[in-house]
């Protein structure tokens, strides 16, 4: 898109996430867009964009875009809902990003936010199941957790990995998010708890398994102008791709193969002008552990097969050479799901604002985040790079 | 719980037969049926009664169940590939967990996948399970 | 009466059996509801699995006589399904079926319900359609999920199975039909009201003037309209609600116990109601050679009996390999508890 905008992330804000009994969707949406609008020190944005799941089966609404942004004070702005199951929120981002990119707007905000709480039997789980394919999956059975389960079996066969592996992954994100004040889950898990731990749809465990929650976090976008003129030049979003495959596991000629997570990542990275190897951090959708060894692979962090191996080695560690879920990930964090590819978003921006913390990658200059939608089906990956 | 006659009328016969299709182009064989082929995109598909004899190709043991399906636990859900290539995700029956193995021989079989509450209709669909000897 | 003869030669072109995989010991009753002190019938019966039904049942037996026929569903011209456990009030088991097996749209389907004759009834309307000439090939079924009351004795025996049969024309046939007699009467030994989960019966009334006058006036009208004595069959197959009832009729027939004890399967797989009978006539037909004899009466309370005289082909044992043999389905078996099977057959209320 040669002569159009450069797109930077001006301002932030996220509420913490977890079981918010007080609050309402709208009341969640409000705070995290207050919090971002004061830190970009904007009033007002051309247009919102609302990233959810769940509102129209777990909260009875519908038209959260002009919902949230007449309740945030930006009456008559440009406002719509951008759903795409669990990574609604990366979707949202991904439609502020052309919006800003186009010229349409100077600066809009991205809004992720999910209430997941409000129902109190299974409805919500059945409201997960609908990110998979409703006819061939959900509907004779298969949960969301189960169809993540199979894919967990047939990676443990294929490769030869014991489901102790991927206790790793949950270990690391539990210790990341300890310097995280926003994240549901501030404890240390070992791998003796992980192996203890209850199965929800074996080999799928509960430690395998990022927990439901309520969360809203928000991002403002703007030109390259109005982010230098408001002194808030540090961040650039240098490459934002989505790829889509289908819904359904068994309609994949090879289910381990994240087809869209691979090409998602090749272009969001083509776009960037950068390789993996010059990626600092890396937030995965790790929303069941088997997700966040998948994409490892098929974003190319891993060899086939070898993404177990390399985490039990500390690669993936803070430390390591690739970090990972720096902040807690889906897994530690939370998971509240229309939200997290914006809370990703936020993570990464306080990275590379080098104000993540206890949390904070030393060196951080490019960061690579993405969110996924059911099983794969969508893939939004986004590069964010220190200028 | 809404009654979505319609919504599962419709699908009868793929449920209860096991339909699906192949390509007349590349030869491959999916289910469902669909106008365009997963795997080389021709437009040349047709209708394939399936034989409902495959293997396990990877299967999970369901514990907490989505609503509608909570009478059933604990129990298997499957991706199951047939002798004709395609794979089909269903649920496993007549099976204990702890004797589920991928490759393991299944054959299609015809169960109640789940009943709209007391006074709804009953939904049946394919099912597979161990396979008997004949 | 002369027995009653079909207009043109015809008989069974295919048989199939069903019975599910759990067994609920007779034991396991009597220790939870008698403290293991009671006279228990039989040693086990067939239980339908959670996910199973009387459709569900019916359509594997049904796929196993079409693939003993050797013809695709779309040849049949009529589905009846015999059951007193129709999973709809309203709402026809046929239809269901019949879309299964690819029958159809052009075709006949019905449900029957005669308590454990429903199944011989459809065999009989069958028989009634193809031998007048009406149709060439038509599908009769009994399949049930008999639900016994907690603690009563119905529960030892109330068990789960289905068998089916094409019946078609005399040149295609495994076994022909000879003649049959039916016999009925009001006798209320045995029934269920509409709104109501479980039946009540007749006790020892359901004995003498229930299962034995209509067994035993259907069995010897046949006998005696065909001109035959149990010395020309083979193989004697009757209703089997216990080991007992069967066993008294056919001696008091004149038969012998080898000829009754290999359809007498109620021991390892309880009364599967209206498949009872059916399913002792599928294991006679999993063994008989051609040129045998079957001899069949089916009871129903309420009350009635079909009394058929079968003689077997020389197609027979070409085509009982094509599905599966009763005996394997009876020796493929899971044990259940009281408790799982409580939940399984939803005797404990959510």
């Amino acid at each position: 898109m040669a002569g159009s905008a450069d797109v930077f992330a001006i301002g932030v804000g996220q509420v913490p996430v977890g079981e918010h009994w007080e609050l309402s969707i709208r009341d969640l949406a409000v705070e995290a867009g207050r919090r971002a609008l004061a830190d970009a020190g904007l009033a007002r944005v051309g247009a919102v964009y609302v990233g959810n799941m769940l509102a129209p089966t777990v909260n009875g609404q519908q038209h959260l875009g002009a919902l949230v942004a007449s309740w945030l004070g930006q009456r008559q702005a440009e406002a719509v809902t951008v759903e795409a199951a669990c990574g609604s929120g990366g979707a949202a981002l991904r439609q502020g990003y052309l919006s800003i990119r186009s010229g349409a707007h100077e600066a809009v905000l991205v809004l992720g936010v999910e209430k997941m709480t409000d129902c109190v039997n299974g409805t919500t789980t059945a409201a997960l199941a609908m990110a998979a394919d409703a006819e061939y999956e959900a509907g004779l059975g298969l949960s969301f957790v189960a169809i993540n389960a199979l894919l967990m079996r047939r990676y443990m066969y294929e490769f030869g990995v014991p489901r102790q592996a991927f206790a790793r992954f949950a270990v690391l994100a539990h210790a990341n998010a300890l310097g995280n004040p926003m994240a549901m889950f501030r404890k240390e898990v070992s791998v003796a708890e992980y192996m203890r731990a209850p199965f929800v749809a074996d080999p799928i465990g509960l430690l395998d398994s990022s927990p439901m929650a309520d969360g809203a976090a928000a991002v403002v976008l703007a030109s390259g102008e109005l982010a230098r003129s408001l002194g808030r030049g540090q961040v650039r979003v240098a490459g934002s791709a989505v790829a889509t495959d289908y819904l359904a596991l068994h309609d994949r000629l090879d289910p381990l193969d994240l087809v869209a997570v691979r090409v998602s990542t090749a272009r969001a990275l083509g776009q960037a002008g950068l390789s993996i190897t010059d990626v600092s951090f890396f937030e995965p959708h790790d929303a069941f552990t088997v997700m966040a060894v998948l994409c490892l692979e098929a974003c190319g962090f891993a060899g086939r097969g070898e993404a177990c191996a390399l985490a039990a080695r500390g690669h993936f560690d803070r430390g390591g050479a690739l970090p990972i879920c720096t902040m807690g990930g889906l897994k530690a964090r939370g998971h509240p799901v229309g939200a997290t590819g914006v809370y990703q978003a936020v993570e990464a921006v306080l990275q590379l604002r080098q104000e993540a913390g206890a949390c904070q990658v030393q060196g951080a200059k490019v960061g690579l985040i993405q969110n996924v939608g059911g099983s794969g089906a969508t893939a939004i990956t986004h590069v964010l790079v220190r200028e | 719980m809404a009654l979505q006659l319609p919504r599962e009328w419709r699908w009868r016969q793929e449920r209860y037969r096991l339909i699906g299709g192949r390509c007349r182009r590349c030869g491959q064989a999916f289910f469902p049926h669909r106008e365009i082929c997963p795997r080389c995109l021709g437009e040349d598909v047709a209708k394939e009664q399936f034989s409902g004899r495959g293997r396990v190709y990877s299967y999970a043991t369901v514990y907490k169940a989505p609503v509608g399906f909570e009478e059933y636990v604990p129990y298997v859900v499957a991706l199951v590939q047939l002798e004709e290539g395609a794979l089909v995700a269903a649920q496993l029956t007549d099976v204990d967990p702890t004797e589920v193995q991928i490759g393991m021989p299944v054959e299609c079989v015809l169960r109640r996948w789940r009943t709209n509450g007391p006074d709804g209709n009953i939904i049946y669909g394919y099912k597979f399970r161990p396979r008997l000897e004949s | 009466m002369p027995a009653m003869r079909p207009s043109r030669p015809i008989g069974i072109l295919g048989y199939g059996a069903y019975i599910p995989r759990y067994r609920l010991q007779a034991s396991e009753v009597a220790r939870v509801w008698h403290g293991g002190q009671d006279h228990v019938p039989i040693a086990q019966k067939a239980v339908a699995g959670p996910d199973e039904d009387a459709i569900t049942m019916a359509v594997e037996a049904a796929r196993n006589a079409l693939a003993r026929a050797g013809i695709a569903g779309e040849r049949l011209q009529a589905v009846w399904v015999g059951s007193e456990s129709h999973p709809y009030a309203v709402k026809p088991s046929s239809t269901i079926v019949a879309e299964a097996l690819g029958a159809g749209p052009l075709a006949l389907a019905a449900d029957v319900e005669f308590a454990c004759k429903a199944g011989s009834e459809a065999l009989q309307m069958a028989v009634a359609l193809v031998g007048s000439g009406m149709a060439d090939c038509a599908l009769a079924i009994g399949a049930d999920t008999a639900q016994g009351r907690p603690a009563d004795e119905l529960e030892y025996t109330a068990g789960s199975g289905a068998a089916a049969f094409v019946v078609g024309l005399a040149d295609e046939a495994v076994a022909l039909l000879e003649g049959s007699v039916s016999y009925v009467s009001d006798t209320p030994d045995f029934f269920r009201r509409g709104q109501e989960h479980y039946p009540r019966h007749g006790g020892r009334f359901t004995g003498e003037p229930g299962y034995f006058a209509h067994v035993l006036a259907a069995g010897r009208e046949l006998l005696s309209s065909l001109g035959r004595s149990p010395a020309d069959y083979a193989y004697v197959v009757l209703h089997q609600p216990n080991p007992k009832f069967p066993a008294r009729a056919a001696a008091e027939l004149g038969f012998r116990p080898e000829q009754w004890q290999p359809g007498l399967l109620v021991d390892r797989i309880g009364n599967t109601y209206a498949a009872s009978s059916l399913l002792g006539l599928t294991a006679v037909l999993d063994r008989a050679e051609p040129g045998e004899r079957v001899f069949f009466v089916s009871f129903g309370s309420g009350a009635g009996s079909d009394a058929l005289s079968l003689v077997v082909t020389e197609k027979l044992p070409l085509r009982r390999h094509q599905a599966p043999a009763t005996a394997s389905y009876i020796a493929r078996q899971q044990l259940l508890d009281y408790a799982t099977y409580a939940r399984f057959r939803g005797k404990i209320a959510l």
